[in-house]
């Protein structure tokens, strides 16, 4: 099912064109409405009645995360605040939150995204969606929300955490959806079996799941855990929120909604722009957007886009999974490692849960990587040499992936914390 | 005479055995024998309890993994050479043992042996006249 298959199935052509208006008309605005943008469109010369295209959109400049805060709170904002009907912003763990405004238009714009990525999922009218996001200041809650009110879905507020209310309701209500993190998804799951709720009081069909990286093997972990189809959504509040991207039942990476978002990929360090299937740094453009439109956006999201044809029928250029977002980063004795790249290694082998967390510490100037890792009854052996093996395999899987020693520690059942909305898989000790 | 020994994971962390051995008193379950094998940052805690399966209940509601194993409790003459005569018995069988751990009272000594064959072990133990304990003694220990 295609929500609009009008803009989602157009020609490469047509959305060429499409951009290209949306675009021009979005830079005149910028330009006259926003000061930090005119001034960086007057230092490359740039004339605000010159059209842009996809390929001249290449010349203009950069936007960061450090842009942002410069402009705390309202500086980027394009319209007067008489006009602005929602302010959303960022956890702000690294400095001053990040704010984002949104017009009645940008909502309305965020709502449709959101429920062309719904219908992807084949979530429609008969369904009720359980949306677990946090509500609040974080774009989550809210972003699934509207999208599936407009699909016509019915709508369970419920936000983040609360776990025991979460099956009660998922069972009284008989739920057909969840949407939340794939690590609070993996969370229930265990809750459910803990719970013993037995299966059959279970009707979840198909979960929404987003807002951090995830990798397939925890697509297959949360599937046989929740009986459901786990799709991927991807989102990021600078850009709109979820509903930026997503997977179609097809699950070739996700489609990225173009005639609303432009995205490029840039070498992170040289900024030249790679082509289709090149490993980089996704960037976006927001060509429809009023109260905070950007210019080539930095996401510090590391992926590939992938510009064949979709079997699903939609033109719209998927991204992969993202190897990680470039903050997530950790740079341990030179050698570069995601956090997604351990967790694909313990769920290959099978043996041990999700559950999982990278302390990095520096001793005698030189780094340390301690994977804590839980025993789950699965394996727990009583003999410590079978313990001991495990600890062997762990090491050397992760050793032949990442290319690093790594100490092994393992630790008993729930004794990493447990996260309600984003996990915590990094604890970084080192000094900065 | 198949006994069922109780194993816990545990990390090497102040306050973990106490935390253990409280549920267990707790819930009104003696502890008969135990033992710790450890590692640097973690231990099996094996114990012989007097009721293993609610034992398992209990730590497992709290979140400890738990195993339980069958071992068998072979009792030994408390003089010397007494361990040997009944270890002697096992290896002529080919009987291997993966670990054990004994507890002496006055005139006798109970040894636990973790084995991969207890069926076999008790047979040939039994053929030569070994004293077992058996499964309901040591509930009722």
């Amino acid at each position: 099912m295609i929500w609009n298959e009008k803009y989602e199935c157009m020609s490469r052509d047509e959305l060429a064109h499409v951009q290209s208006k949306r675009l021009t008309e979005m830079i005149e605005r910028i330009y006259f409405n926003v000061p930090f943008y005119r001034k960086r469109l007057q230092e490359i010369d740039f004339q605000p009645t010159d059209v842009v295209d996809v390929e001249s959109l290449r010349q203009l400049p950069f936007t960061t995360k450090v842009d942002l805060r410069d402009n705390y709170p309202f500086g980027l904002f394009a319209v007067p605040q008489s006009q602005v009907v929602r302010l959303h912003a960022s956890s702000g763990t690294t400095g001053k939150s990040t704010v984002v405004g949104y017009t009645h238009r940008d909502i309305q714009m965020w709502s449709e995204v959101v429920a062309r990525s719904l219908t992807m999922a084949g979530i429609g009218r008969e369904d009720i969606i359980q949306v677990a996001y946090g509500y609040g200041l974080f774009t989550g809650g809210l972003g699934l929300h509207y999208g599936a009110e407009k699909v016509g879905a019915a709508v369970v507020p419920i936000s983040g955490g609360n776990t025991q209310k979460q099956l009660q309701l998922m069972v009284d209500f008989k739920s057909t959806v969840i949407a939340c993190t794939p690590s609070y998804a993996a969370f229930l799951g265990e809750a459910i079996v803990k719970e013993n709720i037995p299966r059959e009081n279970i009707h979840l069909r198909a979960g929404i799941f987003g807002a951090e990286p995830w990798t397939e093997e925890m697509r297959a972990q949360v599937e046989s855990l929740l009986g459901l189809q786990a799709f991927d959504i991807y989102g990021l509040s600078e850009v709109i929120g979820p509903g930026v991207s997503m997977e179609c039942v097809c699950k070739n990476g996700m489609h990225i909604f173009e005639d609303h978002f432009i995205p490029e990929v840039i070498n992170p360090d040289t900024c030249e722009v790679l082509p289709y299937g090149e490993l980089g740094e996704l960037v976006f453009t927001t060509v429809t957007k009023e109260a905070m439109p950007l210019i080539r956006y930095r996401t510090r999201d590391l992926t590939r886009l992938h510009v064949e044809k979709c079997d699903c029928g939609r033109t719209h250029v998927r991204m992969e999974k993202c190897l990680g977002r470039s903050d997530d980063m950790l740079i341990i004795r030179g050698v570069n490692v995601f956090p997604s790249q351990v967790e694909s290694v313990l769920l290959e082998m099978r043996e041990t849960t999700p559950h999982y967390q990278l302390i990095v510490n520096r001793e005698n100037n030189l780094d340390t990587l301690e994977i804590q890792v839980e025993v789950d009854e699965q394996f727990f052996s009583d003999e410590m040499k079978d313990l001991e093996n495990l600890k062997r395999k762990i090491q050397s899987n992760i050793n032949s992936t990442l290319n690093l020693n790594a100490r092994i520690k393992l630790v008993e059942p729930n004794t990493i914390e447990r996260s309600m909305g984003k996990a915590q898989r990094v604890i970084d000790r080192r000094k900065k | 005479m198949i006994i069922k020994q109780l194993s816990v994971f545990m990390e090497n962390k102040s306050g973990r055995l106490t935390e253990i051995t409280r549920l267990i008193g707790e819930a009104n379950i003696n502890i008969s024998a135990f033992s710790i094998a450890d590692s640097s940052d973690y231990g099996i805690l094996r114990m012989i309890v007097t009721e293993p399966d609610k034992a398992v209940a209990v730590l497992r509601d709290n979140g400890f993994s738990v195993s339980i194993t069958e071992v068998i409790c072979l009792i030994v003459p408390h003089t010397p050479g007494g361990l040997f005569r009944a270890l002697k018995i096992l290896s002529d069988n080919n009987v291997s043992i993966d670990y054990m751990y004994a507890f002496a009272m006055e005139t006798e000594a109970t040894v636990v042996i973790r084995t991969g064959a207890p069926q076999q072990a008790i047979d040939v133990l039994q053929r030569h006249e070994m004293q077992l304990v058996s499964a309901s003694q040591i509930y009722r220990l």
